[in-house]
């Protein structure tokens, strides 16, 4: 060539941190109950943690037993009215909500991603996005109920309490409030300990959407809110997601009575991809599957089931793949890795990571430069893993995946359903007719084919086994908010 | 000398393709103080036209983005409420009992309920066939393609909307002919529309003579259904006997005089517009 | 034997692609990256209107785009039809901008091998540094693989010492597996380049179709350790869509590609929005079209 060569370049994004001035938060935040926000009965305030940076960002009320009962009190008063609106009028306010959540888009996501380190490309373009959507959805079910779910008459549970985690937090209070409200249930939410920030904005948003008081009520605190929540007597139902430990404690809290449960619980999901799959599209979706919000996903794919004629070929190219990704400032623009959530939940990768090692896997962590400050761990890769493993079978909810090894598409299924979970899965392959066989035999609630990690309001969710019962999502999504009676 | 302000008189027109034109035969009649264009046949050719070039990339769009489009029709027809309803006392067309005010806002909580339609009619009226054979069977429903609707004498908005927003819930675009004793409100909806996010060619509204017009819509046969809702049985013959030519699908409603009249058959007003097709695929590798 | 072709996944392209087209480039990152994209460029006139006082207008820009912004470096080459080559390379002489030509009956290819060959050494005779074949997409499509080969291999020998850019033509493929088989084929016959389109079909270098490209280069590479460039061409109009192919190209194959020996951008249009959006990032003011001269 006659151009001279060049020395060499290198190319690099500029920071692009997303401005923050447009976020006015509070100093300090009451419970919401009664469509205000108020103090707790015993004052008590917690700070809220950026896990990017450790700092404070506000203070949270946390709620007590006594708020606990205020806020069912108010929730079961309101309940008849909001019942008794024509269902139409009931709709609208779902709608406002929806509009509401889309205009004050930018503000969410950015809230989302100081309260909680995830990225604020998924903030924006995920989280806060499918939560408007979800209040779309519903807000249309809520004049259709009886389509929905073939019924000619349908009613309302009554008070619902929903405790939502901290991975998704928006999105798994609209999850769990749009279809509770929809169907004409007053509900009180309980936001996870580290990631109120989006829940109490959504309750401003209630009081601009003038959704009549006591509809919704908004309780932040620890497992203890949560505990007393579950165990008050005045609910009709109790709708969960987050581990399956607590998952468990709650079931048999509930052992005996009336209350209505769903749960959505943790996984191990394996990520089957098949010799014949197109190769680069499959390692898009393994990064896809187990690094978005770094890996704090109950449905990441998290086993990885590669077939053995391109184990090699799919682990050179992941690697690859892994070097290019941009760990970092979560409001930066262009990261795709953030924080951890919070330290307790970094002390837990770092030991199932610590015993990967002791156990004889191979580790590879992608080397990067990490900031002092803050919860951060690097996306992992672990090799020659075996299925007795507790890489391979603990949830760990964190970048890390674990690759294991199949021969034929029998035993990939054998294996991908050797596991007390069966929240999801995912096919890569380029035949159409091996994706459905496969993703009959799988024991899971979701199967993704050639994709991975994508949700959506129309479609149910939800796990089979460990993994919880009951699905949020799409004309399913109702049954659990409903009595048919007739 | 001291005047009285001159009005500035509104001319009205023709709403196809996207665009607000006059008719193209030049004639318009006269309707107080305003002239109302008189559709030609032409016009009926270039609004299925229109309708047909829109028809594509409008069912393409996914249900949810259709959904949002209609809610916002719905936001934009609301927000010219006091307008609309001075237009409605105004031009007439009253059906029995039903006030303006009431009938404005049963036209907006129409548009509400069919935006809620779009992400729920594959739920509803699909399904997986559970076929004794190895196969993945599922059948879904369509939009059938180009509507045309001759809409109500009265209540000249409510039946309009009660009759169009179904054929766009499902996917459809549509061509309509607005009531002919009062179509002041449907081109003012169409102004409306016009500013709302619904893309040009997806509704198309034509005023005019109803027995020149509708003839010439049911025996285009580029359209694909037609839905009556004139109340006149000669003229529902007529179009049976067009729609036959090219197997359209008609359907006949009575004028929707409440919002229960146009959503309590949603789904038999939706299914008469949409096509349903079933896909097989083997399952085994 | 019937054609067997790697699998590539539509939606999974096209969303990794997008993804990629969202990077934030800001500051000084859009600084250097216009002035990189800059230096790939080759600028393109293919028109039956070409004349030489067109060439030569072009060739000036192509040494010295923007008197005012020295540190706007050259382009990389100007392209034109090898009847102006003599006058380009004329033009260009001694200012390190290459001249690059279009051959083999450009745009269609529907010309005789001979006819072909005869125009590649036209070219080449006259001057040209490089050559831009399109490949014979009727061989293509009908599955004749080792015809579109040995074409590529006799217009390979026939350059010479000019480089080869191969056209696929990605439009007329009809399928992202088709475009990746199609790279495969030029870079096992002897293409230094492979390149998106003639920017006379109905689309050009989309995103997807840049990326299937990209991956295949970056395949070829690891198997083979011969280097291939890539040449996005038709419909970069904007910096915007200029940055997102850098982007696409960093991202895939390594920094080590954002150099004109490896990768090119041809266009036409760009250049002049490319100077735009550099001059906002120095006077912070949203700039007008005739700040910028017009060829």
């Amino acid at each position: 060539m006659t151009v001279q060569s060049r020395q060499s370049i290198v190319w690099d994004y500029a920071p692009a941190p997303e401005a923050t001035d447009h976020l006015r938060l509070a100093e300090r935040y009451g419970l919401f109950i009664d469509g205000a926000f108020c103090d707790p009965a015993e004052a008590r305030y917690v700070p809220t943690i950026n896990p990017a940076t450790e700092e404070p960002i506000a203070e949270i009320a946390w709620a007590g037993p006594q708020d606990v009962q205020r806020a069912i009190e108010v929730a079961r008063a309101a309940q008849p009215r909001w019942a008794a609106l024509p269902d139409r009028e009931r709709g609208k306010y779902l709608f406002r909500i929806a509009r509401l959540i889309q205009e004050r888009a930018r503000e969410l996501a950015v809230c989302e991603t100081l309260d909680g380190g995830k990225p604020l490309r998924e903030s924006r373009d995920v989280d806060v996005p499918l939560a408007a959507a979800h209040f779309f959805h519903y807000a249309g079910w809520a004049d259709k109920l009886r389509y929905g779910v073939a019924a000619r008459e349908v009613a309302p549970l009554g008070v619902v309490g929903q405790i939502v985690p901290w991975n998704f937090p928006l999105l798994m209070a609209a999850w769990k409030l749009a279809p509770a409200l929809a169907c004409g249930n007053t509900a009180i939410l309980k936001p996870a300990e580290t990631t109120p920030l989006t829940a109490l904005l959504l309750a401003e948003i209630c009081q601009e959407a003038e959704l009549p008081n006591g509809v919704v009520s908004i309780l932040p605190g620890d497992g203890a809110v949560g505990a007393a929540l579950v165990r008050s007597p005045g609910l009709d139902k109790i709708a969960f997601t987050g581990s399956t430990a607590v998952g468990r404690d709650i079931q048999t809290a509930l052992a005996g009575s009336d209350v209505k449960l769903t749960l959505e619980l943790g996984g191990k999901s394996a990520n089957i991809v098949f010799e014949d799959a197109a190769l680069d599209q499959a390692v898009e979706g393994i990064v896809n599957g187990i690094f978005f919000n770094q890996g704090h996903v109950c449905c990441a794919g998290s086993r990885l089931l590669i077939q053995e004629s391109v184990l090699d070929e799919v682990t050179a190219k992941l690697w690859a793949r892994m070097g290019r990704l941009r760990i970092g400032d979560p409001l930066d623009k262009n990261t795709d890795v953030g924080a951890i959530n919070s330290a307790e939940q970094l002390e837990r990768i770092e030991t199932l990571v610590a015993a990967g090692e002791e156990e004889g896997a191979v580790r590879r962590s992608v080397s990067c430069s990490l900031p002092e400050r803050g919860y951060w761990f690097a996306p992992t890769l672990f090799t020659d893993v075996s299925p007795a493993h507790r890489i391979a079978v603990e949830e760990i909810f964190g970048p890390v995946v674990s690759v294991l090894s199949f021969r034929t598409q029998a035993e990939a299924i054998e294996k991908a359903n050797n596991s007390r979970y069966g929240l999801a899965a995912g096919i890569w392959t380029d035949k159409g007719a091996k994706a459905f066989e496969v993703a009959n035999a799988l024991r899971a609630g979701v199967v993704w084919q050639n994709t991975y990690n994508h949700f959506d309001p129309t479609a149910a969710f939800g796990g089979y086994k460990e993994s919880g019962f009951g699905r949020e999502g799409g004309p399913a999504g109702l049954r659990p908010y409903l009595r048919v009676l007739r | 000398m001291t005047t009285d302000r001159i009005p500035v008189r509104k001319t009205y027109k023709l709403w196809i393709g996207g665009a607000f034109v006059r008719s193209e035969s030049g004639r318009s009649d006269v309707s107080g103080d305003v002239n109302i264009p008189r559709g030609s046949r032409k016009d009926v050719r270039e609004a299925v036209a229109a309708a047909r070039k829109a028809a594509r990339p409008w069912a393409a769009r996914t249900a949810y983005n259709r959904g949002q489009i209609l809610y916002r029709a719905a936001e934009a027809l609301e927000s010219r409420r006091a307008q609309l309803i001075s237009v409605l006392e105004a031009g007439g067309g009253r059906a029995g009992g039903l006030g303006a005010a009431a009938e404005l806002d049963a036209a907006v909580d129409v548009l509400v309920h069919y935006a809620g339609w779009t992400d729920k009619l594959q739920p509803v009226l699909g399904g997986i066939n559970p076929v004794a054979a190895p196969f993945l069977s599922f059948s879904l429903p369509e939009p059938t393609g180009v509507v045309g609707v001759v809409a109500a004498d009265q209540p000249s908005l409510l039946g309009l909307v009660a009759e169009v927003a179904p054929a766009l819930a499902a996917g459809n675009t549509v061509v309509a002919i607005l009531s002919e004793a009062a179509p002041h409100a449907g081109l003012d909806l169409a102004e409306v529309l016009g500013v709302s996010d619904i893309p040009g060619g997806v509704v198309n509204l034509l005023s005019g003579r109803r027995g020149e017009l509708a003839l010439a819509l049911g025996g285009h046969r580029d359209l694909n259904a037609i839905v009556d809702a004139s109340g006149d049985p000669k003229l529902g013959v007529e179009l049976d006997k067009l729609a036959a030519e090219t197997i359209k699908r008609a359907s006949h409603h009575a004028a929707a005089t409440s919002y229960e009249d146009a959503v309590d058959d949603a789904l038999e007003r939706i299914v008469a517009v949409t096509e349903l097709k079933t896909a097989w695929h083997p399952v085994g590798a | 034997m019937s054609r067997r072709l790697a699998h590539v996944d539509r939606v999974g392209i096209e969303e990794r692609a997008a993804q990629l087209g969202a990077r934030s480039i800001k500051t000084t990152a859009k600084q250097q990256g216009i002035r990189i994209a800059v230096s790939l460029l080759d600028l393109t006139t293919l028109e039956g209107a070409d004349t030489a006082g067109k060439v030569r207008q072009l060739c000036a820009k192509a040494v010295c785009p923007a008197p005012t912004m020295p540190e706007i470096p050259s382009v990389a080459a100007i392209c034109v039809y090898p009847s102006m080559v003599t006058v380009a390379r004329e033009a260009l002489a001694g200012t390190g901008v290459a001249t690059a030509s279009v051959a083999t009956g450009f745009p269609a290819g529907q010309v005789s091998l001979d006819a072909k060959l005869r125009d590649t050494e036209d070219a080449v005779a006259a001057g040209a540094d490089e050559i831009d074949m399109v490949i014979s997409r009727e061989a293509f499509l009908s599955g004749d693989d080792a015809r579109v080969m040995r074409e590529i291999a006799r217009i390979k020998e026939a350059c010479g010492d000019a480089h080869l850019k191969v056209i696929l033509e990605t439009a007329e493929l009809g399928s992202y597996d088709h475009v990746r088989h199609a790279s495969m084929l030029a870079m096992e016959a002897g293409a230094d380049f492979i390149k998106t389109s003639t920017g006379k079909a109905a689309a050009g270098a989309t995103p997807g179709v840049c990326l299937v490209m990209l991956e295949a280069i970056r395949d070829h590479v690891q198997r083979t350790g011969r280097v291939v460039g890539f040449k996005a061409a038709g419909g970069v109009s904007t910096s915007k869509a200029a940055l997102h192919r850098l982007v696409l190209v960093k991202e895939t194959l390594g920094d080590d590609w954002l150099t004109p020996d490896r990768l090119r951008i041809g266009a036409s249009s760009v250049l002049n929005d490319l100077l735009m959006q550099y001059a906002k990032t120095q006077g912070g003011r949203y700039g007008r079209g005739e700040d910028f001269s017009i060829e």
